[in-house]
């Protein structure tokens, strides 16, 4: 595992501050009050399901929600600028040069009839006004930053000739090509293979360093988690139910859910064999839950109480810098044996 | 440097890949070239009397032995398959027969009708193409709102105008009620007029047969652009250009119309030949010397020779088109041709 | 020929699939459903066909107006001989009447003193009586060769491929010209032509169908059980093969009718029977003065056109839903 420094981010400023957001697609809310901060420099990393909302907020942050959604509430502060209800010229002047996104499937990301130095080329000449050539040159570099071999011949190349891996790697040159403060990156590795994910992520945390970059890493994967994230996010249902270090969250969950979440992953050196006993899962599914006043989570939780269902728990911080939806956990009785993850 | 360079490897690879598909598609299209030519022949077998019969009927009347004199001499009683040798051997050098009608070699009437119809052919192509894509970016643009019902139901109505009744309506129109527009011909007759002029001139006479052939090509190419629009907007892509911070204007030239075009194309190259049928109508109305009335006139004067070299030409034409289609493609389109696909 | 579906597709129905790389994800979460609105209770198919039917004509209205149209046309059509006896080409009255001048010929007269009116219902007959057999003929061929061709792949489906394509090149209306021009012409002559014009476009279409179809569980299934070849496309494949090809023949049907009009306009039609096109080519003459009478034959060919590519249109949405994506 290469070196993952992390940044001293209790006395990084934020970069990137989402308040209490709330998106909404018609009459359905997807996002339903999300707030967390990214400091100056570091890998915050949004963990949830499919479904928990967290896709929603990283378009919503890059001002790229299809039309049928709408920011119902909240706001989006980045480097102390208020980007929600910008007007489109001001969203795009930040796209792509401020912020950067990276996206799931390298194989239909890149435009086919374009060769791949064109389209590095294409984000640098949005944004910065120097000639065609200065343009194509630094794409160059770009793919050579990206470790991408031989890029002089690479940049000639249409995308079908480059393999996915390649792909995401060029998607992580544009999106890096103008020197953006936050890097968004949606889940990155999940349409990869295994060897190639983490030579994809390792890219990121390099870049990330030379580049004095942010990068919100969205994903599923606890594993990425535990390993790329100075900080991490636990998402479910539209909101944020935990947040904290990983390894304070992973060997102390707070959360019923992030208990859920890490009892349900077996671990090799558990030695857990399929005749020891049924695998460890959540009961219950995601249901519409509109209309429901108390915890979203409450129908799938063990540990629910019948305040859980009145009303909405608050985002509690504690003395640490960790916050948690959730005071049941915290009490003595409940609390369960260390972990270790 | 490096851009020269570059560009010189992207010319490099861009023609190998165009020899490579010419050849691919040339060699594929070699047996269904012989089958025309096989099926020609075999259609000439059943045609009806021949040319003799029909020289004889306008001369009021021939004895046998005239008869058979003639058909000696133009080759018509041999056995079946030394006629198909010899058929296909007088192919190979050009010759497609000698028309008794006209007095002179079927080649040589169909190569003198061939550029007007050309014309008319490729005029029809690029108004159709135009229109057509222009109303298809329209409606998807506006996709589901009251423009694109609308511009739906009226490429539909073009669909199902018939070509030549249209023509019979514009001629109405333009030439009879408004006098805008003459009704038929090809040029001024007796004009003096040069260059210009003479341009213009032509011009005037091709709009009404020109609009008339175009209206169902602008009907397919309207729907299909519009269809081919959406799902290029709707590609992956297209949100990494978005998340480049690139206008939408921008995004719409440079990476949804490129990809949207490319069945478009496809498709109006296949239409070579159908173009060249419908001309027989369009061009019989307006009195447009080319192939399609020359095809009438032979239809009419029973000069079944004339009639399947037409027939053998404009299928030639329309596999040549077909080589072309696929070499455009592979320009428009990188993933065509390509050696290598790294996975 | 279908002009909607992807010529690509026409022309090549072995298209490469995409290769996409199998993502193995590290640590497994449990499996939730998206938390956005659930799509409602899986409901049995006759049911989901029937609203669908409902929620495409809900859409467009005109759809029902294209129904309606046809099936008046069709009416018509079949009544002719009982609305206006007698020949339609026998003259009844002064010529040159103007539609709406004589209360007894609504749509005037022609040059010979001949009732339009009578005329245009004996063509609707003609009109749909070889639109429907041209394609009836067409369908047969074209499905019979493209389901073989499909089916038995290897060399019977590449002599077949190169037999569709020597048809498909010929020019559609250069061929039927050659085609009349040799057999006189005859309605029956005319149905056989434009089959052996239109069967090209009809076997492509079901060749790729079969053998994408071919391919699926069931068949495998089938074949399995020992089913023969025959058993397995009449009563395995063709029936999921239908959707299409019932869309193309409505198609088919208009695309046949223009045909037949045209080629009766140039002459090529039968001599004995009024036609909607050899009505509009003994007009032409008249252009100039007494228009209407080629207007008018015109105007119920394309109405009749544009009645069955409605209705083709709207089986087409029926058959082959487009599938709508909710919000990601």
């Amino acid at each position: 595992m290469s070196g993952h420094v992390s940044p001293p981010h209790r006395l990084a400023p934020s970069l990137l501050a989402v308040d209490d957001l709330r998106i909404a697609f018609g009459a359905n809310e997807a996002v339903r009050g999300v707030s967390f901060d990214v400091r100056e420099g570091e890998t915050l990393a949004i963990v949830g399901e499919s479904g928990s909302g967290k896709s929603v907020t990283a378009l919503s942050i890059m001002s790229l929600l299809p039309s049928s959604a709408r920011i119902a509430n909240g706001s989006i502060r980045f480097e102390g600028r208020e980007i929600t209800g910008l007007d489109a010229r001001e969203a795009r002047k930040i796209r792509g040069a401020s912020i950067g996104m990276i996206f799931q499937e390298p194989m239909t990301c890149l435009n086919p009839v374009m060769t791949v130095g064109d389209q590095i080329a294409e984000a640098v000449l949005q944004h910065q006004s120097i000639s065609r050539k200065a343009a194509q040159a630094r794409a160059i570099e770009l793919l050579d930053l990206v470790r991408i071999p031989d890029p002089h011949r690479r940049a000639m190349d249409y995308p079908h000739q480059l393999s996915g891996g390649m792909r995401q790697r060029v998607m992580i040159a544009i999106a890096v090509a103008c020197g953006p403060r936050l890097l968004i990156a949606d889940e990155p590795t999940t349409a990869l293979d295994v060897t190639i994910q983490s030579q994809v992520l390792d890219l990121i945390d390099r870049l990330r360093r030379e580049l004095s970059m942010a990068v919100l890493l969205i994903t599923h994967d606890l594993g990425i988690v535990g390993q790329w994230a100075d900080r991490v996010v636990v998402m479910y249902a539209g909101r944020n139910v935990e947040q904290g270090e990983p390894g304070a969250l992973f060997a102390n969950p707070l959360h019923p859910y992030t208990l859920g979440l890490l009892t349900a992953s077996p671990r090799l050196d558990d030695s857990y064999h399929y005749s020891d006993g049924p695998l460890n899962e959540i009961p219950g599914s995601i249901r519409s839950i509109a209309g429901e006043r108390g915890c979203t989570f409450a129908p799938r939780c063990a540990y629910a109480g019948p305040g859980c269902r009145e009303s909405i728990p608050p985002l509690l911080t504690l003395s640490d810098g960790r916050q948690v939806a959730c005071p049941v956990l915290m009490q003595e009785e409940h609390r369960v044996a260390s972990f270790n993850y | 440097m490096e851009a020269l360079t570059g560009h010189w490897n992207l010319t490099m690879s861009a023609l190998s890949r165009t020899a490579r598909i010419a050849a691919k598609t040339g060699l594929h299209a070699l047996p269904t070239a012989v089958g025309i030519v096989v099926l020609s022949f075999v259609l000439l077998q059943f045609a009806p009397g021949d040319a003799v019969d029909v020289l004889a009927g306008e001369a009021g009347s021939a004895t046998a032995e005239g008869m058979a004199e003639m058909r000696a001499r133009f080759g018509l009683d041999r056995p079946v398959l030394e006629q198909l040798w010899t058929y296909l051997a007088n192919l190979a050098q050009g010759n497609l027969g000698w028309s008794p009608r006209y007095n002179m070699p079927v080649s040589q009437l169909i190569w003198e009708r061939v550029p007007d119809s050309l014309i008319l052919a490729g005029a029809a192509l690029v108004l159709a193409l135009v229109i057509g894509v222009s109303l298809g970016a329209v409606m998807a643009a506006n996709e589901g709102q009251a423009i694109d019902r609308l511009l739906s139901v009226v490429s539909l109505i073009f669909y199902s105008v018939p070509g030549f009744w249209i023509a019979l309506m514009l001629i109405v129109l333009f030439s009879v009620k408004l006098g805008w527009l003459p009704s038929g011909g090809a040029e001024t007759i007796g004009s003096t007029a040069t260059g210009l002029a003479a341009l213009l001139d032509k011009l005037r006479y091709m709009v009404l047969p020109t609009v008339s052939l175009s209206l169902i090509y602008i009907a397919i190419y309207s729907r299909l652009s519009r269809v081919s629009m959406i799902e290029a907007k709707a590609q992956d892509f297209v949100r990494t250009a978005r998340a480049k911070g690139l206008s939408e204007r921008r995004i719409l030239l440079r990476h949804v119309l490129r990809n949207a075009l490319i069945p478009v194309t496809t498709v109006a190259g296949m239409h070579v030949g159908g173009m060249l049928g419908g001309s027989v109508v369009i061009e019989t109305i307006y009195g447009w010397p080319g192939l399609g009335r020359l095809a009438y006139e032979a239809v009419m004067g029973r000069d079944f020779g004339v009639l399947l070299g037409i027939l053998l030409f404009s299928s030639l034409l329309v596999i040549f088109a077909n080589v072309m289609v696929d070499i455009v493609h592979g320009l428009l389109d990188p993933r065509v041709g390509a050696p290598d696909a790294a996975v | 020929m279908p002009p909607y579906n992807n010529a690509a597709a026409l022309r090549s129905a072995d298209a490469p699939t995409p290769h996409l790389p199998v993502s193995e994800v590290v640590v497994p979460l449990p499996r939730v459903t998206p938390f956005y609105p659930p799509s409602p209770a899986p409901q049995p198919v006759r049911w989901r066909t029937g609203r669908r039917v409902l929620a495409v004509f809900a859409r467009n209205p005109l759809v029902l107006i294209g129904a309606t149209i046809l099936l008046l046309i069709s009416m018509v059509g079949l009544l002719a001989p009982l609305l206006f006896p007698g020949d339609p080409l026998a003259i009844v009255g002064q010529p040159f009447l103007w539609p709406g001048a004589d209360a007894a010929h609504p749509f005037g007269t022609d040059s010979l003193g001949r009732d339009l009116l009578a005329g245009i219902a004996h063509g609707a007959s003609i009109s749909l009586r070889v639109g429907i057999a041209a394609t009836a003929l067409g369908l047969l061929i074209g499905v019979s060769i493209g389901a073989i061709a499909g089916y038995f792949g290897g060399w019977t489906d590449a002599i077949l491929s190169r037999l569709i394509e020597i048809f498909q090149t010929l020019p559609n209306f250069v061929m039927l010209v050659v085609i009349v021009a040799i057999a006189q012409p005859s309605v029956v002559t005319l149905s056989f032509a434009i089959a052996i014009v239109t069967w090209p476009g009809v076997a492509r279409l079901s060749r790729a169908e079969f053998r994408s179809i071919r391919a699926r569980d069931f068949v495998m299934a089938a074949r399995s059980l020992g089913f023969g070849p025959a058993r397995i496309i009449l009563s395995e494949i063709l029936p999921s093969a239908l959707p299409p090809l019932i869309v193309t023949a409505s198609m088919m049907v208009a695309s046949a009718i223009l045909m037949e009009s045209a080629l009766s306009f140039m002459g090529l039609g039968d001599p004995n029977v009024v036609s909607w096109g050899s009505m509009i080519g003994a007009g032409r003459e008249y252009l100039r003065t007494a228009w209407y009478m080629c207007a008018l034959p015109g105007f119920a060919i394309m109405l009749t056109v544009l009645a069955l590519n409605l209705i083709g249109d709207a089986l087409n949405e029926i058959l082959n839903p487009r599938n709508n994506e909710g919000p990601r």
